[in-house]
């Protein structure tokens, strides 16, 4: 999928985390996390960011993750809303967002 | 001229070596001049007191945290120490709070270089957990700090204690006057031993002020200040009030151990613990007392409106109080006969000549960390950055017949339950039961405990299981790295070591 326009999705209430999505001119794939639970879990939060853009096909765009400690679900399923709303008539994979 | 009154016992041997008298105000002039007999421990202002105090560079002053979040007292007396030029103190306040952040500066400029605590909070933490200090602060319990003060490790040579009424004789309270916070308990252990006790009074009442919390015979000065303290900060925090399911669902469990562990019977006794699970607890005991006809003979501690609802129905007889933590707590203090302000001293000081901690049955703690040995942690978050405060917490759970900490599995993605607690506060052995939103764990020590939960079909697993629930739901967290650098050394309550706090890597 191609992100196309800038799109948000998430909160920054206490479990939950903010994604931000918008398209990239270079090209790249960039994803930026800032997380409260940094020094635990940054490793796992980027791993689970990065599994879930391959699943919906993402090779570029930049990625801003505020996250407020959520859960690996939770952080999947922001990713996943945040890249639908940014991508032109997404054909959803049901079976790739689970 | 005979020095003597009566100049028959001039050349009396047996009262050579005695002082003869010689006038009736020699050793209490003050009693020859009518306005100063009654005034002269009033300063003008708190510059003055703090000159008459004799502080010097190097010394140690003390401070109540009786206000909590809404302290004004801590940070304006040593803003202005630090204006007069005084160096090199030690700061030994009961506790320290997120109000404190101002302190930072203080540290850095060298006005404070070592500090005893209870615990600490907000920036005031962050900074010292990331090396502000050279030395490193030693955190106490609320029983341990007035043990190290009468082993004379911690000898405090100046106590500023802020009060809402003063009378000019020293007279003090906490109920009275405009900002009340009820309870004097920690600085009564202040009047009593510092060298010098300076009172600043937010009102100065006509004598005499009754009750005395603090009386008249530890008090050296009395200022008046514009505010000591904003009450309504008191319960912001550790004290607050919770409408959050998860926190009320492990309010009623452990509420269902206090009904079933076996302790709860007519003149039973209890304690609830800051953190909000532990104080909403005592909304469910009403109709478990009500339904088994069964009443308490004394609550102990932090005392919340919850438990002064529960003494103004009938059913705890008595209050215990070293720290009210509302108005509700405050005002029941005033009025309620059976409601009594204790010291620290009394309340948990290991060495002390009775504790009512020790008559505790049950009492409900918090935790930011239990590991599987169910040590506790209260200090360091699972970042190694403290935030947190010892408090009552392993005086309590030492005295107490059964201590119960309970607290969410998980904070966010935190786990509560951990495999090592990076900091250990309480022992484990002292801990008889966790109760988390995933279930109970009883502590093998006790297993009558265990047996009585599990026939009342409590929710009873073991810490390992809650600790691979926790786990399956967070992940395994990457282990914090520490500097060597010792910042916090844990004083147990009898004053020996139980843990150090390392300087966070960043």
């Amino acid at each position: 999928m191609k992100i196309v326009k800038e799109a948000l999705a998430g909160t920054l209430e206490s479990s939950d985390l903010m994604v931000r999505v918008a398209p990239s001119p270079e090209g790249a794939l960039d994803v930026v996390i800032n997380s409260e639970v940094m020094r635990q879990f940054g490793a796992q939060i980027e791993k689970v960011v990065r599994e879930t853009l391959e699943r919906l096909s993402v090779t570029e765009g930049l990625i801003v993750i505020e996250d407020k400690g959520a859960l690996d679900c939770a952080i999947r399923a922001r990713v996943q809303t945040a890249i639908l709303r940014a991508v032109e008539n997404p054909v959803l994979e049901w079976s790739a967002l689970s | 001229m005979t020095p003597f009154v009566n100049p028959r016992i001039e050349h009396e041997p047996a009262i050579a070596h005695l002082e003869p008298f010689r006038e009736f105000a020699r050793h209490a002039p003050y009693l020859r001049d009518g306005a100063r007999k009654y005034s002269r421990k009033i300063c003008a202002s708190l510059e003055d007191a703090v000159r008459a105090a004799g502080v010097r560079d190097g010394m140690t002053i003390s401070f109540h945290h009786a206000f909590r979040e809404g302290d004004k007292t801590i940070n304006m007396v040593v803003d202005l120490l630090a204006r007069m030029g005084f160096r090199d103190l030690t700061l030994a306040s009961s506790s320290l709070l997120s109000c404190n952040a101002p302190l930072i500066d203080h540290i850095r400029n060298g006005v404070i270089r070592r500090i005893y605590t209870s615990g600490m909070r907000g920036k005031l933490a962050e900074a010292i957990s990331h090396g502000l200090m050279d030395q490193p602060i030693n955190i106490h319990s609320h029983g341990g700090r007035v043990r190290l003060m009468d082993s004379g490790e911690l000898a405090v040579d100046v106590a500023f204690l802020g009060v809402s009424t003063a009378d000019e004789f020293g007279n003090a309270n906490g109920i009275s006057g405009r900002s009340r916070c009820g309870s004097l308990g920690y600085a009564k252990v202040d009047a009593a031993r510092a060298r010098t006790v300076v009172l600043l009074a937010e009102e100065i009442v006509p004598f005499p002020n009754a009750p005395a919390s603090i009386a008249q015979d530890d008090v050296d000065f009395v200022v008046k200040v514009d505010q000591v303290g904003d009450p309504s900060k008191i319960s912001v925090g550790a004290a607050r009030i919770t409408s959050n399911p998860r926190e009320l669902l492990i309010a009623r469990l452990a509420a269902d151990v206090i009904e079933h562990a076996g302790y709860f019977k007519p003149g039973f006794s209890l304690q609830t613990g800051t953190g909000a699970s532990s104080t909403a607890a005592t909304r469910f005991l009403e109709h478990r007392m009500r339904a088994r006809d069964i009443t308490a003979s004394f609550a102990l501690g932090g005392i919340t409106g919850g438990i002064v609802d529960l003494h103004k129905k009938g059913l705890i007889e008595t209050l215990y109080d070293t720290q009210s933590f509302d108005a509700d707590a405050a005002e029941s203090l005033r009025t309620s006969p059976r409601h009594f302000e204790i010291s620290t001293n009394a309340y948990a000081n290991p060495t002390s000549k009775a504790v009512y901690c020790d008559r505790l049955d049950m009492v409900i703690l918090s935790a930011l960390e239990i590991d599987l040995d169910f040590n506790v942690n209260v200090i360091t978050g699972s970042d190694g950055v403290m935030r947190g405060a010892s408090g009552g917490h392993s005086d309590v759970a030492a005295g107490a017949n059964l201590s119960i900490v309970v607290g969410p599995l998980i904070r966010s993605r935190i786990p509560t339950v951990v495999e090592k607690a990076t900091t250990v506060v309480t022992p484990g052995e002292c801990v008889g039961v966790v109760v988390t939103d995933h279930g109970i764990a009883v502590n093998p020590n006790r297993p009558d405990v265990a047996e009585r939960l599990t026939a009342a079909g409590l929710p009873v697993t073991t810490l390992p299981d809650l600790y691979r629930r926790a786990i399956s739901l967070t992940g395994e967290p990457a282990p914090i790295g520490f500097l060597d650098k010792v910042v916090g050394i844990v004083r147990y309550r009898d004053g020996s070591v139980i843990d150090v706090v390392r300087q966070v890597k960043d």
